[in-house]
This record gives structure tokens, C-alpha cells and sequence, in this order.
């Protein structure tokens, strides 16, 4: 990797400052996909401001139908919280699948959010459930979040601090990993409320996460993996690599999908 | 800029250039090079070593991050006494065949067993999930863990070394 100035952020005033003041620097926290992309060469940030020294950055916190998790929560430490297990099971249970233990222990949720890497798990968790990303500068909808292909509406200098997502009736997560990578090669997020149903997609899409209208009509209609029989989506816009093909991964979607609502239905 | 860290119980400092990973930390500047360098992108766990009780990779923290914490490295399990019985286990049954992948298996082995010391089958391979070997197929190693924790559930005192001071120096 090419050299850079490192800081320590003492606080989240203190972090935002130095990313303003500098050229091109990038805030870092648990580092599982920025360091190889520094030794990749893909990104060369003039400086790092480290957030792993700001306190208070990683609270679990459920209330009023809401869970609240911090942007330095580690995903090994999500999966493992008895507040997460009992308040949103399918997202302990999707934290659990991202990476092996040693990713786990370092990776965070808000590194995993402003990243947009299109195969990764939260995403599909933040559309799905309707999260809203609490950033240092505003509150943002996890729609109006992702905006691409490892893009989001984040600014250079804006901080993501925490994510709340709202506690839906039911709720799954259904990964079809790349067995060597453990990315999703397609996961779908599928989450139930009173009023709606939401169905969320990573790693099918060339441009990151996406939701699927057809297959929540149906759902908002009756909420059993049957709804889904004889529904699929269109190959427009799908990855294809030699992991999978569009067609592929379109067809991954479906049984995905309808396995989440299974797993959703207990 | 200075990093100090605690390293198998003892005090280690050294200047280092920002990019230092704690793998080239560990390697490089203190010489200590059992944690190995394989993908160096975090994908083959030859480099795991274990932080403030976690299962890490080296090759994936800035030595940076490190900075005042606790690290062991597979220096730090073997005492006078002999070797960890995790390290015993796999000499005795050939659960390692070249051996590259071996310090990453056993510390996260050795995490894994700090905080769970009945683990299943298939909770020893969930911790193994990010340690590639490419000689063994896993089945020794697997079968191995489970020996040693039956044995360590069985001895009044842990037959671990305590990862206080002193009782951490290399043989």
C-alpha cells in the first residue's frame, strides 16, 4: 500500500475536522475491506483518520420498536447480543454469516454501510427493514443511502455513526454464498410490517443493493413462500461473472427469496 | 510514529511507518514470525493471531490500531514446561502436514476454546472458517480441538498458560 498520514480521531467533531482538512482521507474503522483495497492499490487515501478510538461508537441499544445499533459495532459482536438476538433475530443471524471469525471480530456495521460493496450482507438488512443511517452531519433513509456501485449519499467528510432499524413482525435473511469469498453471491433480506413488506437484494445487482415490487406485492397479499411460486425477476441490470451468470443469479433470487420467507414464517 | 503493545505478556514498542500492518509489526520489527504472510488480504488466516481475546488477522489491522492492546502470537503458547496441548495434540496426531497454516489454526483454536470450552464439531469448523489448509482436509485438526478440550474440561487447573506476565516466556 502507498504511504499515508495517520490520525487518531478523539472524538467525532475531532474525526470530521481532519477529513476536512486534508486532500484525501478517508476515515477508517475496522479496515476488513479498506486495508485491501489500500494494498490493491484501488484506494491510495492521503490520510486515515481512525475511528476506533472514539468512544461510545458501538452501543446496542432496542426501544420502542426500534433497534439502534452504532457504527462501530463489530459484526461478531451483533451476532453474539442477546439484545440483537432477541429484538431483530435475522439480523444476528446475518451478521453471523459475513466473512469467518477473524473479519467478524474487526469488521464493523458502519464500515460495512458507507463501503456499498454490491455483495454485502447489510444492505439488504438496511433497505429491507426501512433503516434510516444516522450520519455526524443528518439522518438519512438507507434508500436514498445506497446510491451505487460502491457509492452512497454520504459527503467526504460525513460520518456514519449509527443505523436505526425499525423492528418489523417478521423478518429473514437468506445468503447463497460464494464458497470461497463467503460474499453473497445472492442474499435477500425479507422483512414484515403492519403496513408493508419489504423485499431486499445484494449481490445480484450490478449496482449494488435493490428491492423486488413484484415478489412484495404478492407478499403484502399473502406472506407464505407460495405467494413467490411462478414469480421472477428480470435478468436487466443483474451481475454476471464467473461465479455466476445473470440468469443465474436471477433464478438464485426466487428461491432465495422464498426460502426467507419460510425461514421468516418459523 | 510509536506503537506499544502488549505481545505474549510482554511490553513491546518499536517506530514504525503508519502503513505497518501488525503482521509486518510482529514480523519485522519484533522478529516474532510465526503469525505467517500468505494472502496478505485476509482471505487465508496463515497470519491469525489473537487480540484482546479475538481471533484477528495481522495482515487486515494497521499496527496502529494494535496501539496498547494485547496480542498472542503462537510464540507465546509453548512454556518451558513443553508445548500448548493444542500444539501437543497436532504433533502427536499429524494434524498438520506442512505446517504454513498451523500458528493461525491453533490461535484461533485457542480463541475459540478461551470462550466456548465444549465446542461442537460444528462450532470448531465455524472457527476455522477463515483458516485455509491446503494439505489436510481439516478432519485431524477438527478431531484434535475436541480432544484437547475434553482433556482441558477434565483437568482441575487448565493446562494453559495464563496470558499474565511471566508465565509467558519462550522456551
Amino acid at each position: 500500500m502507498y504511504d499515508f498520514t495517520y490520525h487518531k480521531a478523539a472524538s467525532l467533531d475531532d474525526a470530521a475536522k481532519l477529513l476536512a482538512s486534508a486532500v484525501d482521507a478517508k476515515p477508517i474503522a475496522g479496515g476488513q475491506s479498506l486495508l485491501p483495497m489500500m494494498k490493491f492499490r484501488l484506494a491510495s487515501p492521503s490520510d486515515l483518520v481512525d475511528l476506533g478510538t472514539i468512544a461510545g461508537l458501538d452501543r446496542i441499544e432496542a426501544e420502542g420498536g426500534t433497534l439502534t445499533l452504532g457504527a462501530m459495532c463489530r459484526h461478531g459482536a451483533v451476532c453474539t447480543s442477546e439484545v440483537v438476538q432477541k429484538t431483530l433475530p435475522a439480523l444476528a443471524h446475518l451478521a453471523g454469516l459475513i466473512g469467518d471469525p477473524a473479519v467478524r471480530h474487526r469488521g464493523t456495521l458502519g464500515g460495512s454501510l458507507a463501503n456499498n460493496d454490491p455483495t454485502a450482507d447489510y444492505p439488504a438488512a438496511a433497505v429491507s427493514l426501512g433503516a434510516t443511517i444516522v450520519t455526524s452531519k443528518r439522518e438519512i433513509a438507507a434508500e436514498d443511502f445506497f446510491t451505487g456501485l460502491f457509492e452512497t449519499a454520504l459527503e467526504p467528510d460525513e460520518i456514519v455513526v449509527a443505523a436505526r432499524f425499525p423492528v418489523p413482525e417478521k423478518a429473514a435473511y437468506e445468503k447463497f454464498r460464494n464458497p470461497a469469498s463467503r460474499y453473497a453471491m445472492v442474499g435477500v433480506f425479507v422483512a414484515k410490517f403492519p403496513d408493508v413488506v419489504r423485499v431486499a437484494v445484494t449481490g445480484a445487482g450490478a449496482s449494488g443493493v435493490f428491492r423486488v415490487p413484484s415478489f412484495e406485492e404478492a407478499l403484502s397479499k399473502d406472506f407464505s413462500a407460495d405467494a413467490l411460486k411462478g414469480l421472477s425477476i428480470s435478468t436487466d441490470g443483474l451481475a454476471g461473472d464467473i461465479h455466476a451468470s445473470a440468469e443465474y443469479r436471477a433464478h438464485l433470487v426466487g428461491v432465495m427469496a422464498r426460502r426467507a420467507v419460510a425461514a421468516a414464517n418459523g | 510514529m510509536n506503537v506499544t503493545l502488549t505481545v505474549n505478556g510482554e511490553t513491546r514498542s518499536a517506530e514504525v511507518p503508519p502503513e505497518t500492518t501488525l503482521l509486518v509489526f510482529l514480523r519485522e520489527y519484533l522478529n516474532l514470525t510465526g503469525a505467517k504472510t500468505g494472502c496478505d488480504i485476509g482471505d487465508c488466516g496463515a497470519c491469525t493471531v489473537i487480540l484482546d481475546g479475538k481471533a484477528v488477522n495481522a495482515c487486515l489491522m494497521l499496527a496502529a490500531q494494535a496501539d496498547g492492546r494485547d496480542v498472542i502470537t503462537i510464540e507465546g503458547l509453548a512454556t518451558r514446561e513443553g508445548l500448548h496441548p493444542l500444539q501437543k495434540v497436532f504433533e502427536e496426531t499429524g494434524a498438520l502436514q506442512c505446517g504454513f497454516c498451523g500458528p493461525g489454526v491453533i490461535l484461533s483454536a485457542k480463541a475459540l476454546l478461551d470462550e466456548n470450552p465444549a465446542p461442537s464439531k460444528q462450532e470448531i469448523r465455524n472457527a476455522l472458517a477463515g483458516n485455509l489448509c491446503r494439505c489436510t482436509g481439516y478432519v485431524k485438526m477438527i478431531d484434535g480441538i475436541q480432544e484437547v478440550a475434553e482433556t482441558m474440561r477434565s483437568v482441575p487447573t487448565p493446562a494453559l498458560p495464563a496470558a499474565s506476565k511471566g508465565e509467558q516466556k519462550h522456551g
